[in-house]
């Protein structure tokens, strides 16, 4: 699969000191994102040879694009979903269903975090059930938003599979979780921050390394 | 946020709008859903501590922790060590010492909540004390009128009835000031605090003249008994005075909604007609309340113990 | 008999002196007075006053033992300079007989700090309803000279007249607890804009006013003697000004309290704020310190009253009123009146001590500080400066409002009659 010849790894650093990726940058990420989902549901739906058969059997080739729904982890994630959706579309013609599930009243830490503002969940008319649903976040480390983005899945239907997405996964994992599509490899330290910023939140394109230690 | 919300000055313009703009955000989470639970406070223990009988407010929150679902006590007045005379700063001990994260109080001491909440380490959510406060209702109000009329800035809100011993008037003028709604308080002089005019509130005495200038009328529970002590003569007078009725209904604006905080007195303060008419929010409120709660018992609750 | 000579104190605040003290009575007052075998007190830079004089104690024996009792209330007594204190007859059972004031006075002897002085109820029961014996308690050992009801008022009109007429007899004077009840049912604190906010049903001015302007023309009519107790509003102060100016033999006192905290204190619903009447506006404690500088007030009367911890530490409406006052009135009136000029030591003598034993009848108190006089004195260091701390008060109760307020004044030394029932800032027995 395109993920193991993923020429994002051997993105040079940015010009800016700990910019991992410019804003052209992301917009290939992003494109190239768009291109391995195409590539796994275009054809019959299709999660994987090895997976559940997602039926259907339709012919032209977008019929398991059309069961895919984006669910983005606000806050980042939100924007990324809209845009991979904006971007299958413009590759393919079709009008991918985007939503996002707001995960904060499923995690595990609010202790240790803190209560923060609550974003929308907002899911396609007709819900998720018995849709391909692929979660959509910037940023894969603990694993413990996917869990909970899982938890909230669970009780917003019942998903015929789930895969997930990320533009940066930077290891250091703290349950068993992977990602099904990663954008870009990044080994940190501990210590180091990713920090991704988009346009539609941030008023810039970029993803930046820092020192500043775990959040 | 404060740790507690004992009343509705504990809350800032910030505040009061994350605690609406969280209950909305909870109400579109669980709309349609079969399954309205959150596992946000799963560990957490909200004690109901209920001096008063209050079914309604009680049943209200319990439903609120359990949607989050937090372990929930009941902890009545009534056939409880309360009624043997146990001291509200015992219970107070003994709810630290078993820990509860959370305690709902409601009393018919005004301030009680206030000492509770010098005893004990939890967060004290005031569920009404006396004739002082009861922020949640004002907050479910709120929601109510922004969900209705899209908006609470610049909104003209009319209070009528017993302000004196309304926990309610107090909470809702000092929370839509802070939202930045206009409230006006009509009732008669007798059922108004000496010191009203202190009040971010206009006070006037009749009601006609109020209503064409409504968007929202809320109408407060008046206890025919009042009369007893001279407040007003008669339940008919005042009925006939401050009483909302189809013909008063119709002096409102288009849009103008009528609210109630329950539970009414029906041909007292408001006419059947005018309860179940479509201006009437009173159900609504009820429904709010909950995802209202729920959203205080997360933001009070939800966050690191300090 | 000990004799003491106190070196170098200013009676009345004026030039140190050397003060002899034999045979419970002050022996001399000149410069360097030499005594061998009088055991000598420095008093350099401490002011000496005449025993101060309280007309508005709660010792609360018998009945709430648990609460104070003439012994604690004694030594808490002592230690803020007072040298007679008026025990108020709201106790269980009620002082309304000459059998229980003697039993008061005869513990007051027995404790041997102050003098205590029992008041006679007006009312028997403190009912309201009909005189108790006050001939009787006059006649008592205890030699009766004030009544009051305090705690309750003397609401009927016709009661009250015949209460005040009735003690012309013997001098007496009645120390009425204006509260007209109609007017306080369920009241918990001054009603005005802090009430109404916190839904804390409202004790109105004009229910005190309404009682001390019906009471200053009914003492009027009758001419007697009216005293009226914990005056709290400015409203007060002008009906007393006005009565006076009339010629009516009234007098007042102001507690400490009112003369330094206002219903702001309310606001955290801390029971130990909780007092009737009840704390006022800014503008009330101002008229009230104007009124005690002009004489309009005539004494500082603390209203003393301990309760113990279950009685106060509990929801607001359902706690007692009352505040602990004995061992921080000299300092709060140094406070708001010396401090801020309204009041000389002179004054202070004369609001402490030397009025309020002219208006009990207390001829051996409130005396000038002269040679052949009672050793009736307390020598104040009116620079010290200090926290107030609960726990280390002498009364058996905690519920002071002072509790953390650094406030100026120690009280280093009281005689009572040449015995010292204080030194060097502790009770000697």
């Amino acid at each position: 699969m395109a993920r193991s010849s993923d020429p994002a790894r051997s993105t040079p650093p940015g010009s800016t000191p700990g910019t991992l990726l410019s804003p052209a940058d992301v917009a290939r990420v992003v494109d190239r994102m768009a291109h391995q989902l195409i590539e796994r549901y275009a054809r019959a739906g299709g999660v994987g040879d090895d997976d559940v058969d997602p039926g259907g059997g339709r012919g032209d080739g977008t019929a398991g694009l059309s069961d895919l729904v984006l669910v983005g982890i606000p806050t980042r994630g939100a924007p990324l979903a809209r845009r991979l959706a904006a971007r299958i579309e413009a590759f393919t013609g079709v009008a991918v269903d985007v939503g996002t599930a707001d995960i904060t009243l499923y995690r595990d830490d609010l202790r240790l975090r803190g209560v923060r503002a609550l974003e929308p969940t907002v899911l396609p008319d007709g819900g998720i059930d018995d849709r391909l649903v692929v979660l959509v976040d910037d940023v894969l480390f603990s694993g413990r938003s996917v869990r909970a983005a899982l938890d909230a899945l669970r009780d917003l239907g019942r998903p015929r599979s789930v895969q997930l997405a990320v533009l940066v996964d930077r290891g250091h994992r703290e349950l068993p979780i992977r990602a099904d599509f990663v954008g870009k490899n990044v080994p940190t330290s501990r210590a180091q921050q990713v920090r991704v910023h988009l346009t539609e939140v941030d008023g810039v394109d970029e993803v930046l390394v820092t020192e500043e230690g775990n959040r | 946020m404060k740790r507690h919300l004992l009343e509705a000055a504990d809350l800032d313009r910030d505040d009061a709008t994350l605690v609406l703009d969280t209950a909305a955000q909870i109400d579109q989470a669980l709309a349609g859903r079969e399954v309205k639970k959150l596992p946000t406070l799963r560990g957490r223990t909200v004690v109901n501590l209920f001096y008063e009988d209050s079914t309604r407010t009680r049943i209200s929150f319990e439903l609120a922790a359990k949607r989050l679902s937090a372990d929930v006590i009941n902890f009545s007045a009534k056939g409880s060590s309360v009624s043997k005379g146990e001291s509200l700063k015992d219970t107070a001990l003994t709810l630290e010492a078993m820990g509860a994260d959370g305690v709902v109080v409601r009393h018919s001491a005004s301030g009680a909540p206030h000492r509770l909440a010098h005893w004990v380490r939890g967060s004290v959510v005031n569920a009404g004390d006396g004739t002082h406060e009861h922020p949640t209702q004002a907050l479910l109000d709120a929601y109510t009128i922004r969900q209705r009329l899209g908006r609470l800035d610049g909104v003209r809100v009319t209070i009528v009835g017993d302000v004196l011993h309304s926990r309610v008037a107090r909470s809702n003028v000092g929370l839509l000031h802070t939202l930045g709604a206009q409230v006006t308080l009509v009732a008669p002089p007798t059922l108004l605090p000496v010191g009203v005019g202190s009040w971010p509130a206009e006070v006037g005495y009749d009601l006609d003249a109020a209503l064409p200038k409504s968007d929202v009328v809320m109408m407060l529970r008046v206890q025919a008994e009042r009369m007893n002590a001279s407040f007003f003569p008669s339940a008919r007078e005042y009925s006939r005075r401050y009483g909302l009725d189809a013909r008063r209904m119709a002096a409102l604006p288009d849009e103008a909604i009528v609210m109630h905080p329950g539970p009414m007195n029906r041909g007292m303060e408001i006419a059947a007609e005018v309860a179940d008419s479509v201006r009437s929010t009173i159900v609504e409120q009820v429904a709010n309340g909950v995802s209202t709660r729920m959203a205080v018992l997360y933001l009070l609750l939800g966050g690191s113990p300090q | 008999m000990t004799t003491y000579l106190i070196k170098g104190a200013r009676p009345l605040g004026g030039a140190p002196a050397d003060i002899l003290v034999t045979d419970g009575r002050i022996a001399a007052i000149g410069d360097s007075l030499d005594a061998t075998g009088a055991e000598v007190v420095q008093a350099a830079g401490l002011v000496a006053l005449p025993g101060l004089v309280d007309l508005h104690t709660h010792l609360r024996e018998p009945g709430r033992e648990d609460a104070e009792t003439v012994q604690t209330g004694s030594r808490a007594a002592a230690l803020g300079g007072f040298t007679a204190v008026h025990a108020m007859a709201n106790t269980d059972p009620v002082a309304d007989t000459a059998g229980v004031v003697e039993q008061v006075w005869r513990l007051g002897q027995e404790a041997g700090l102050v003098d205590v002085v029992p008041v006679g109820a007006v009312t028997v029961g403190l009912a309201g309803e009909r005189l108790a014996e006050l001939g009787a308690m006059a006649d008592s050992a205890a030699r009766v000279r004030v009544f009051s009801d305090d705690g309750h008022c003397v609401a009927d009109p016709a009661l009250m007249r015949r209460a005040l007429e009735y003690v012309k007899a013997f001098d007496g004077v009645i120390a009425q607890h204006a509260e007209e009840p109609r007017l306080t049912a369920g009241a918990q604190m001054h009603e005005g804009d802090r009430s109404a906010r916190l839904g804390l049903t409202g004790w109105p001015a004009a229910a005190e006013e309404a009682i001390i302007a019906r009471d200053v023309l009914l003492a009027e009519h009758v001419g007697a003697r009216l005293h009226v107790c914990h005056v709290s509003t400015a409203g007060s102060v002008e009906i007393l000004r006005w009565a006076k100016s009339r010629g009516v033999r009234v007098t007042a006192e102001v507690t400490p309290h009112h003369l330094l905290l206002t219903d702001a204190c309310a606001e955290s619903y801390d029971p130990v704020f909780k007092v009737n009447p009840p704390l006022r506006t800014d503008a009330d404690v101002e008229a009230l310190r104007a009124g005690l500088a002009d004489g309009t007030i005539d004494a500082v009367g603390t209203d003393h009253a301990p309760h113990a911890v279950e009685d106060k530490e509990s929801e607001w409406a359902q706690a007692r009123p009352g505040m602990l006052g004995l061992e921080q009135a000299l300092s709060v009136v140094i406070e708001t009146m010396v401090e801020p000029g309204r009041l000389d030591w002179a004054g202070v003598a004369d609001r402490m001590s030397v009025r309020p034993a002219q208006i009990g009848r207390l001829a051996d108190h409130g005396r000038p500080i002269a040679p052949g006089e009672p050793a009736n004195l307390v020598l104040v260091d009116p620079t010290a400066r200090a926290a107030v701390d609960p726990a280390a008060l002498a009364s058996r109760s905690r519920n002071s409002p002072y509790a953390g307020r650094e406030l100026p004044g120690r009280v280093v030394a009281t005689f009572l009659r040449g015995t010292a029932t204080v030194l060097d800032g502790k009770a000697t027995r």
